[in-house]
């Protein structure tokens, strides 16, 4: 089976690729997966005024179609709020990437990477409010 | 006009040699007879040429004609051998013993006799891929009936020690099976002077066609077999269903070129593997999963450390080439070999097979002029070099 056009297209011209300083304001970190099952994605927004991502970036190892799903959500959370981005779902990555069944695992980590790294984020604003 | 990739991947399959192809095409039209049609020039011409490519098989392995079965491929070839010894001789034990980097074919036959109440015994591999004898010897007991090891490993290419295997089962009565599918045509086989008794055989991975392959079975001492397929008693029972002539004809010519070119195919694989080792080994981060010795040439298993070995393979689509990796598999799972040589994660997801064959050569150019996706990988760097030395022209 060969790889769709957009799942090339990130692949071969990653977005966002990176990291922030884990001391830059509003930086929050999702990170899911394992080596043992072959994909472990990094995920890390910057959120400013009013909840907003403001940017974000990911560092991935693993397949071309997870390489893909992080590189495809970097650019779908930016402009979003935190509550915005957890709305965005599997299912979306993998039909705006046409993932056959087998990678659709790759969709879900993606998403998981999301609500890992706005959980994150909640937890650390959390603290800051109680402090 | 397209450009097909180059092809390094000749341990999941081989193209049918030409000369081979040519002597199987008259058995499709002309001479379409079958084989088991005693009262005409039809069946006896097909007959005919069906003992011929019997003799070529047993020729490559130094058996006798009466000793080799067709069948289907190694596949049915190891579900004949292992579970038509184990039920057979379930009288007189019900104990197996393999081990955890053989094929599938082997492994799910096996699980297969586990659920028909037999027991199995699967034992670990060295970190170089090989059976430790001593800890093979502490496996056997006084029930196993049948071992089963492959002689060369279709991941990593490493040859286990059949011969020692051999003695040590036929001094305590236990039957030796080996899959020799991805040996014939790389290794010398005497099946005279090994203490073998059931060894499979595939057409497929020596220049032949798929569909067809065989079992050898020994005669003396004599091994029995319960027939797994039933029928009207083709190859002395062991074997009902009509031969297909031309897929054995295709078998025994490509295993007569095997015989004849082997030694020379070899020398040359051989040259062009340490070539395309050398221009790997500049990268930082390069382990060969597997003894580097006790291997055939043809192999060259490499892991590439942090970069998953799916995506290294989009990086380099100018190569045909296997990866460890099993992220196309539902379980994730790396590659079993891989984990069995004690592999971390990690790296066994990280791991490319590279397999060379009699139409890999010298002075390739294809890759010089389809530039790499990712020409500022080390590796598509290197890989771009070396196309020089692995083109398929």
């Amino acid at each position: 089976m060969s790889y769709s056009v957009k799942v090339l297209d990130h692949y071969e011209n990653p977005r966002n690729v990176g990291s922030f300083g884990k001391e830059e304001e509003g930086v929050a970190t999702g990170m899911v997966g394992a080596p043992a099952c072959g994909d472990v994605m990094k995920l890390q927004i910057k959120v400013g005024k009013g909840g907003v991502i403001e940017d974000a970036k990911f560092k991935t190892y693993g397949c071309g179609s997870a390489i893909a799903s992080s590189s495809l959500v970097t650019e779908w959370v930016k402009g979003k709020t935190i509550d915005q981005a957890l709305d965005i779902k599997n299912t979306q990555i993998a039909d705006e990437l046409a993932l056959p069944p087998v990678k659709i695992h790759c969709s879900i980590l993606a998403e998981d990477a999301i609500k890992a790294a706005v959980a994150d984020y909640k937890k650390k604003h959390s603290e800051q409010v109680s402090a | 006009m397209l450009k097909l990739p180059i092809y390094l991947d000749y341990s999941a399959t081989t193209p049918v040699d030409p000369r081979v192809a040519e002597k199987m095409i008259p058995y499709l039209v002309e001479k379409f007879g079958n084989p088991a049609s005693r009262s005409h020039s039809f069946g006896w011409e097909a007959e005919a040429a069906v003992e011929e490519a019997r003799e070529e098989v047993a020729r490559l392995v130094n058996a006798d004609t009466k000793e080799i079965v067709w069948t289907s491929g190694a596949t049915e070839s190891n579900n004949l051998a292992l579970k038509g010894a184990a039920q057979f001789y379930a009288g007189k034990g019900k104990h197996l013993v393999t081990v955890k980097t053989e094929h599938k074919a082997v492994l799910d036959t096996c699980r297969e006799l586990e659920r028909q109440g037999f027991e199995v015994s699967y034992l670990d591999v060295r970190d170089d891929g090989l059976l430790d004898l001593d800890m093979f010897q502490a496996a056997l007991r006084p029930d196993t009936i049948v071992v089963s090891v492959m002689l060369v490993n279709n991941e990593i290419g490493v040859i286990q020690p059949i011969a020692e295997i051999g003695e040590i089962c036929r001094a305590r009565g236990i039957l030796f099976h080996v899959d020799a599918a991805q040996a014939t045509g790389k290794v010398a086989i005497d099946l005279a002077a090994l203490k073998v008794d059931l060894m499979s055989f595939s057409a497929h991975k020596t220049y032949g066609p798929k569909g067809i392959g065989a079992l050898y079975v020994r005669r003396k001492p004599r091994v029995r077999l319960n027939a797994q397929m039933h029928g009207g008693g083709h190859e002395r029972g062991f074997r009902s269903g009509t031969l297909p002539t031309h897929q054995i004809v295709g078998m025994g010519e490509a295993f007569r070129l095997a015989r004849l070119e082997m030694g020379a195919e070899n020398e040359r694989i051989r040259m062009l593997r340490d070539r395309l080792l050398k221009g790997l080994s500049d990268i930082e981060h390069v382990y060969v999963n597997g003894d580097m010795e006790r291997r055939v040439p043809h192999n060259l298993n490499i892991s590439f450390a942090y970069v998953e070995g799916e995506s290294l393979l989009m990086a380099i689509k100018d190569l045909a080439v296997s990866s460890g990796s099993a992220c196309t598999s539902a379980s994730l799972e790396p590659s079993y070999v891989l984990r069995a040589l004690g592999r971390e994660d990690e790296l066994a997801h990280s791991s490319i097979r590279f397999t060379l064959g009699r139409f890999t050569s010298v002075g390739g150019h294809r890759l010089c002029d389809q530039a790499p996706a990712r020409q500022d990988w080390p590796l598509a760097r290197t890989l771009a070099a070396v196309g020089n030395g692995a083109g398929r022209c």
